[in-house]
């Protein structure tokens, strides 16, 4: 870890004119990934800009029926927010699949939508890496890669995105707000990851001097018909191997709207429209349900390690389906795959 | 009062300490000027360093010194004074003892600051270059390069002679199962990162607390190669946050830490980071062909397990892998080789049931295997060959309640309910799986001395240089104490960890109850003695005429054994002998005329309920039930903890737990707890332990057998076959993770 200096910035105003002056600092919120990167020399900050006190800590409702979650709300006041578990529980349920309880408590919705990869050569800067260190090479593509992604990779790299929050954030259609010196402005939220191409070093549509206000939930929450289901190698505590959320509209067992997202298998959590549209007006079964895994992974490409994933997400979007029709959606603490 | 408590469920003595923070370990005991040691760890697997600039890092304000190969004052070079208790045949690792690297994370350097955030940002900036040379870190590549060690670790480490013509019996067996099984290699991961806090005492001597299983063999490490009398030379470490082995040997920090307290004349810390770990020691990668033939009905006509395992380029690691089937099972002819080849990792390490885990998960795979070509039972397939007497060796047991806990785990478990075809039990979207294994570990003793201090206010304190690694160690020890002679437990404390205590062997093995328990007890037996011909002197004494066999003591007294009216409380007898204090010494040592005719081993059976999603393949491993014959229980309740815990390391290595080597980097890659998994909380559903009534007169003068490694010793096994009942799918590599059901 290098030494830095540490400012705290009391107004947004602040916090944004701070980081456009130097592009070697970078916020700390709740600092879960953070410290963890610098403590490895991944990141090297030459300042870390203290944004806890900035007033970015509410959950409010928004002029279009939605609800506005401030990006210093942490996960934990997140998943636990009577709003949220009563018409998002599947973003609390996506967000209670993740981490630890020590790490929500102290990792906010800001700092989930930016947490870096997990690939364990990117942590590691004895390796080649093109997203620590773009030219150098993909360590992973050719080692081990039985975590990394099978869809949207480049052959610079063939990192995940590792959130669970963001898998459902995608399915809901969430809108980041951010803001900078230069103005404020929203990103949909299928267009704030990016996917590495030839820059893997860039993870985010987020400008270097923007900081990250709010993600905004429109109405609709698919309340009644939704799950979150995370296969991984052990029941708590470990990223997800694939990841599904569902979201379902039923009208007498027919399908009105359909939406999945992945996750654990690309550089930003996986939706594909044609797969959803495939559901649409069709009944909620599983022959349908099994298209719609098909068609999500068409194109989908393993690296050795991690061909099992293909086949894995095969098996959980149909299963993740499954438990939304019949609105009994997956549990974060009762195991049992349902 | 009773002042009875050997087989009474007793917490923690030292409980309370560990909860409250009371309890310090080795890198929490602050001196004045302490400065911080930050290590630099080599970026390639094989090579040698052409460059070290550590330039930069020195140039940073409160850096005191940079430590290399190349700066380092002499100190010893023979392998000899860098051999320990643990240590295997070869020539150990020498830590900055010259440019060669001979695996990745080898630790090339220490940077040593006022403050650790300055020593580790120094660390950063340290620049090195490499000649990078070809290396081989992958044990299945080089096969052909196996041999056996010529220079045995310990005796009974070599496979044992054939018996009979495996081969030929093999090959007319009219059942035959013929396999290989591959375990990864494993890290220890205990919680605590091993460090070393090396106080520099000022007049050449130096106390170092530190994270071990044994005190003096550190000791010695240091002594030896810095060239220290004995006696200036401590290590003190008398909590031990977990090491399931891994602190066995003297680990490269207690020598950075001496290195730089002893060239620096002031005190050092030295910690691991986790990443640092995965450059310590390891269960080997073995991979194991068990071939067994059986007659039509089940019975063993030929049995060969042949191991190869891996090891460094520079000592010959060896455990015992092999010839447990051969104290197990009644066969006729038995053939076991164990072989070895050289990879470009560190030296692996005795881990929890070092040998037996692996070789027992093989064994036990493989008979599981051979029950549903037999087509019979898996318990009944046990039974069937049971083994009255250890053909290994040809002796009869000691004691062996194997029957007792195949019975009694059977029957707790449900065993009788289980349908045999794999796949036709389940519940709802899960495949049910029933799987059992058995259990062997030796019951072993060394020689050990202990001191007792028993004071007129009839206080004790017992002491040896032994470890708790989290054991109970002081439980039951003070229990040992306090019971011989009479005392409230709260009267006695239990010392150890500290090189300057009585001789004490590294704390492995599952010996420490059976070693350290039977010198306390004679120790303590040597007082009561003492208390006795005081007691014989006083006027009127009701013990007078007697023996010492005929007294007893219990409460606070010394009492007549048949009459327990009649007693003499101890502090009495001592104000009247005139002593203020007794003190002991003693020295207990197997009783080889004893224990040689004997096999000595602990037991178990391992019952297991697994849950499969039958699409996505994730396993719940639902119920244990393990029970173990171990001979006398001292503490139930800590030995049902030691037995828990291992069980739960059984999760770890049947499901979960793999140091992954990138074989084009040579480097472990899962070099941190996100990536390697053990078991979390979520993971563990029911576990039952039952241990089985076991008397045994032979093993040691307490009875008891040990517990530390036989909870994980086949439990793998039975989780595996488990997995295959579910599932029908036979896992041969561990860990069985959900892209191996597929």
């Amino acid at each position: 870890m290098n030494p830095f200096s540490y400012t705290r910035s009391g107004t947004l105003e602040n916090a944004v004119t701070e980081i456009a002056r130097d592009r070697r600092a970078k916020f700390i919120a709740g600092g879960t990934n953070l410290i963890d990167l610098m403590k490895e020399n991944v990141t090297r900050p030459s300042r870390l800009i203290d944004i806890n006190h900035l007033s970015l800590n509410k959950i409010e409702e928004t002029d279009n029926g939605g609800l506005r979650i401030g990006a210093l709300v942490t996960n934990s006041d997140v998943a636990y927010h009577p709003q949220i578990t009563r018409r998002y529980p599947l973003l609390a349920s996506a967000i209670l699949a993740g981490a630890s309880h020590q790490l929500r408590n102290m990792a906010t919705t800001g700092g989930n939508l930016l947490q870096r990869t997990r690939c364990s050569y990117f942590y590691d800067i004895t390796t080649a890496c093109n997203k620590r260190e773009p030219g150098t090479g993909c360590s992973a593509i050719n080692g081990f890669n039985r975590m990394h992604a099978i869809l949207g990779a480049s052959e610079e790299c063939i990192a995940t995105h590792p959130s669970d929050m963001c898998v459902a954030l995608m399915v809901l259609d969430a809108v980041v707000q951010v803001t900078s010196n230069r103005g404020a402005r929203a990103i949909p939220f299928a267009e704030f990851h990016r996917l590495p191409g030839d820059a893997p070093q860039i993870d985010t549509n987020l400008q270097p001097d923007e900081i990250i206000t709010s993600v905004d939930l429109p109405g609709e929450g698919f309340a009644g018909n939704h799950s979150y289901l995370k296969v991984r190698d052990r029941a708590s505590y470990a990223f997800a191997l694939v990841s599904v959320a569902a979201a379902l509209t039923l009208e007498g067992g027919v399908i009105k709207e359909a939406r999945i997202a992945l996750g654990g298998v690309a550089h930003k959590p996986w939706r594909n429209a044609e797969a959803e549209a495939l559901l649409k007006g069709k009944p909620a079964g599983q022959d349908n349900f099994r298209k719609a895994a098909e068609a999500l992974l068409s194109g989908a490409r393993g690296f050795g390690h991690n061909n099992f994933k293909i086949e894995l997400a095969k098996r959980a979007i149909p299963r993740a389906l499954k438990q939304a029709a019949a609105g009994t959606p997956q549990s974060q603490t009762i195991k049992k795959v349902l | 009062m009773t002042t009875n408590y050997m087989g009474k469920a007793t917490s923690r003595v030292d409980g309370r300490a560990k909860v409250t923070g009371a309890a310090k370990y080795a890198a929490e005991y602050n001196v004045p000027n302490l400065a911080y040691g930050y290590i630099v760890t080599s970026a390639i697997a094989r090579g040698r360093i052409t460059k070290i600039d550590a330039s930069e890092a020195l140039a940073v304000e409160g850096v005191l010194q940079v430590f290399t190969h190349e700066n380092r004052h002499k100190i010893a070079e023979d392998d000899q004074s860098y051999e320990d208790e643990a240590a295997s045949p070869g020539s150990p690792f020498r830590p900055l003892y010259d440019n060669q690297i001979k695996f990745s994370g080898q630790p090339v350097a220490l940077v040593v600051a006022e403050e650790f955030e300055i020593a580790r940002y120094a660390a950063s900036l340290v620049h090195i270059e490499y000649k990078v040379e070809s290396h081989e870190t992958d044990l299945s590549k080089v096969r052909a390069n196996g041999y056996e060690p010529k220079i045995k670790r310990m005796e009974g480490f070599e496979p044992v002679k054939p018996r009979g013509n495996a081969e030929k019996a093999f090959q007319r067996a009219v059942h035959q199962h013929d396999a290989e099984y591959d375990l990864p290699i494993e890290h220890h991961n205990p919680m605590e990162l091993f460090a070393s806090t090396a106080v520099w005492e000022g007049n050449g001597k130096i106390t170092i607390y530190d994270k071990n299983q044994g005190a003096q063999n550190c000791q010695r490490y240091i002594a030896n190669i810095f060239g220290f009398p004995m006696d200036d030379v401590r290590v003190i470490s008398p909590f031990v946050g977990g090491a399931f082995g891994s602190g066995l040997r003297p680990q490269y920090q207690i020598f950075l830490a001496a290195l730089a307290a002893r060239e620096l004349k002031c005190s050092v810390r030295v910690s691991l980071t986790r990443q640092q770990m995965f450059g310590l020691g390891y269960r080997p990668n073995t991979l194991q062909r068990v071939a067994i033939g059986a007659a039509k009905d089940g019975a063993l006509e030929a049995f060969m397990h042949d191991a190869l395992a891996n090891t460094s380029r520079y000592e010959d690691y060896q455990e015992m892998v092999v010839n447990w089937a051969g104290s197990l099972y009644q066969c006729d002819n038995m053939k076991f080789s164990y072989n070895i080849a050289q990879l470009d990792l560190c030296t692996p390490m005795d881990m929890r049931a070092p040998g037996g885990a692996p070789g027992m998960y093989a064994i036990e795979c493989a008979m599981d295997e051979l029950a549903y070509k037999v087509g019979c039972d898996p318990l009944e397939l046990r039974l069937k060959n049971y083994s009255e007497k250890d053909q290994n060796e040809g002796k009869p047991f000691s004691s062996k309640e194997l029957r007792a806990c195949y019975r009694q785990a059977a029957e707790k478990f449900g065993w009788a309910n289980r349908k045999p075809q794999p796949g036709s039990m389940r519940d709802g979207s899960e495949l049910i799986g029933w799987g059992m294994a058995t259990g062997i570990w030796e019951a072993m003793q060394q020689p050990a001395s202990a001191r007792a201090v028993l004071t007129s206010d009839g206080k004790l304190e017992v002491s040896s240089a032994t470890a708790d690694i989290g054991t109970g160690t002081y439980t039951i020890m003070t229990q040992i104490a306090a019971e011989t002679l009479g005392l409230p437990l709260q009267d006695v404390t239990f010392k150890l960890g500290d090189s300057t205590l009585p001789q004490s062997p590294i704390e492995g093995g599952s010996w420490t109850a059976a070693t350290n328990g039977s010198a306390v007890k004679k120790v303590c037996d040597a007082v009561g003695a003492k208390l006795f011909a005081m007691a014989q002197k006083m006027e009127a004494s009701p013990f007078a005429n007697l023996k010492f066999e005929d007294v007893a003591f219990s409460e606070g007294q010394m009492r007549l054994k048949n009459d327990s009216d009649r007693g003499v409380a101890i502090g009495e007898i001592m104000r009247h002998g005139g002593a203020t204090t007794l003190a002991e010494e003693a020295t207990s040592s197997p009783d080889e005329a004893k224990q040689e005719p004997y096999a000595r081993y602990t037991h178990s059976a391992i019952f297991v309920e697994v849950k499969v999603d039958e699409e996505l393949r994730t396993i719940r491993v639902t119920r244990i039930v393990i029970a173990v014959a171990g001979g006398r229980i001292l503490n139930p309740k800590t030995a049902r903890s030691q037995v828990l815990g291992a069980a739960v390391g059984a999760i770890g290595m049947a499901l979960e737990e793999e140091s992954v080597v990138d074989q084009n980097l040579g480097r472990i890659m899962t070099h941190n707890l996100a990536d390697y998994h053990v078991p979390v909380n979520a993971d563990v559903y029911d576990i039952d332990v039952i241990f089985v009534e076991e008397h045994d007169t032979i093993v040691n003068p307490l009875g008891v057998k040990g517990l530390g490694e036989i909870g994980i010793v086949g439990t793998a096994a039975a989780i595996a076959n488990a997995v295959f009942h579910a599932t029908g799918k036979r896992v041969r590599d561990m860990p069985i993770t959900v892209d191996k059901l597929f």
